[in-house]
């Protein structure tokens, strides 16, 4: 792996830039190896890389049926935050925003991670009690939380409408100065360029179509589009086709895929320093390094897998946008798009064991995986190597449901379900 | 937008309806004797299936009657809707009863 650095540049800059080579190969598939990873997004990169910089695996397949970063990782709005309600949860999630910090420099790679601040606004009395809640709630667990009063969050975010003169009047909000964004497509490539320098092999274009157990039951290797692959251990991180890639080891989960859209403004120069989203009236926006507001829309109604959503899910949102931020009503929206996500009933994700033996599954992310990426893949990967849970991610099982132990963070995604 | 064929008021607007999740799900019973493995069957295992899905509609701003449709979660597209109570029609090509 040629190491990026001001060095590096200035060497390869005398060079015209001829010679840098490619960031990861092109790997053709072996016939085993020791572990495979199915999904080449955000989680299974981290995954693949995981197991192999802390778990001692080498000899590691990643199947991709597409390209790596294809998916939900380059379709999201790049949101990071941790301020979840339930304890389980801000463990979980705070293990990944902690991870943000030195990402670029463990993977020598720049994930542009910006704290910017994530203020999410509260327009009615019970707003006011959820968030005050979730602020006491977090703080509890040493995650940093704290109420604006509208003239403050005027103050810490200028392009917002405090004025009473709109349907629903913004009465406070709560930021976590922590959160913020990240660039997504080179999580995907900073991952994929660190596993492969660890031996990881990279398999693009290769779709799972089956799985193979044997006589007890125990996976014994996949079917692909490039042929049979052999391992004992397959992870899957499929995303909104968790439930498809599982029914074929016969494994049935409490997920539902459906699309998820998100759109992008012309760029302009810098005007909002900070995330705001609001849960009420659905607003969910920030603004790139690229100079487009990038705005996140809500579900559609029904399951799909087409990666595509109906057109009054984003009006919806752009009007909500619309009245908090009344100087972007000039703005013209220049590309829309739509991603699957796979969604849990109590809204919180499965990474666990399955109840069979070598196959483990890390899904049901729904409208909010990307602000897990490091920490979901660091957790993932350790169960998968330990054949046991870590215990920040041992309450998300799938057998939660039958237990009875829910996670019920429906109200803390901040997207209509 | 969709646009979705209800079987008593004919092609309306998606807007008109309200999506109402997997069809033909029936509640087990008697309560006392259902398993907690029967409860997340009913609960919450879906199918989530990339092809043919068998779903329940309301037409919430038409008639307000539920009804169910087939449609293909690939395309989007509705292979045919039919009145609650009845057995999914046989759609030719899809390999579906």
């Amino acid at each position: 792996m040629q190491r990026f650095s001001a060095w590096s540049l200035l060497k390869q800059a005398f060079g015209g830039h001829r010679g840098w080579q490619p960031q990861w190969r092109r790997a053709t598939p072996k016939p085993a190896y020791d572990a495979i990873v199915v999904g080449g997004g955000g989680h299974g990169l981290g995954t693949a890389y995981y197991l192999a910089a802390e778990h001692g695996m080498r000899n590691i397949a990643l199947l991709e049926k597409g390209w790596i970063g294809g998916g939900n990782t380059g379709r999201n709005t790049t949101i990071l935050r941790s301020n979840y309600l339930f304890d389980e949860s801000a463990r979980l999630y705070d293990h990944s925003l902690k991870m943000w910090r030195d990402l670029s420099q463990v993977l020598n790679y720049n994930v542009m991670y910006s704290p910017r601040g994530v203020l999410m606004l509260a327009h009615s009395v019970h707003d006011v009690q959820v968030l005050k809640r979730h602020i006491h709630a977090n703080r509890c667990n040493g995650v940093d939380n704290e109420w604006l009063s509208p003239a403050e969050a005027k103050a810490f975010c200028p392009p917002l409408n405090i004025e009473h003169n709109i349907r629903y009047p913004v009465m406070g909000g709560a930021l976590q100065r922590r959160g913020g964004t990240a660039r997504h497509d080179a999580v995907a490539w900073g991952y994929a360029r660190a596993a492969d320098a660890l031996g990881v092999d990279i398999i693009e274009n290769c779709e799972v179509t089956g799985m193979r157990r044997d006589a007890s039951g125990a996976v014994q290797g996949v079917e692909t589009s490039r042929g049979y692959i052999a391992s004992r251990k397959i992870g899957v991180v499929a995303a909104g086709n968790s439930s498809v890639v599982m029914a074929m080891a016969g494994v049935r989960l409490p997920l539902e895929s459906f699309p998820l859209q998100a759109l992008v403004s012309e760029p302009v120069k810098p005007v909002m320093p900070c995330v705001v989203m609001s849960n009420s009236i659905h607003a969910y926006v920030s603004q790139s390094d690229k100079g487009e507001l990038v705005i996140g829309a809500g579900t559609d109604a029904y399951t799909s897998y087409t990666q595509r959503g109906a057109l009054h899910v984003n009006m919806h949102t752009l009007a909500a946008i619309c009245e908090l931020f009344p100087a972007f009503r000039r703005l013209r929206m220049l590309r829309n798009w739509g991603g699957i996500v796979d969604v849990s009933p109590d809204r919180s994700p499965i990474i666990a064991k399955t109840p069979v033996a070598g196959l483990y599954v890390n899904c049901g992310w729904g409208t909010g995986g990307f602000k897990a990426t490091p920490g979901s893949a660091h957790l993932f990967a350790w169960t998968m190597a330990h054949d046991e849970p870590h215990p920040i991610n041992a309450p998300f099982t799938i057998e939660r449901f039958r237990d009875g132990r829910l996670i019920d963070e429906a109200a803390a995604a901040a997207v209509a379900h | 937008m969709l646009l979705i064929q209800c079987p008593y008021c004919g092609a309306r607007p998606e807007l008109e309806f309200s999506y109402g999740g997997q069809a033909h799900i029936a509640r087990p019973a008697p309560p006392e004797s259902v398993t907690a493995e029967q409860w997340v069957e009913f609960l919450y295992l879906r199918s989530n299936p990339r092809g043919v899905h068998a779903e329940r509609w309301r037409h919430v701003r038409g008639c307000a009657r539920y009804f169910n449709a087939l449609r293909d979660t690939r395309t989007d597209r509705f292979l045919a809707t039919y009145r609650s109570g009845e057995s999914p029609p046989a759609v030719p090509g899809t390999g579906q009863p």
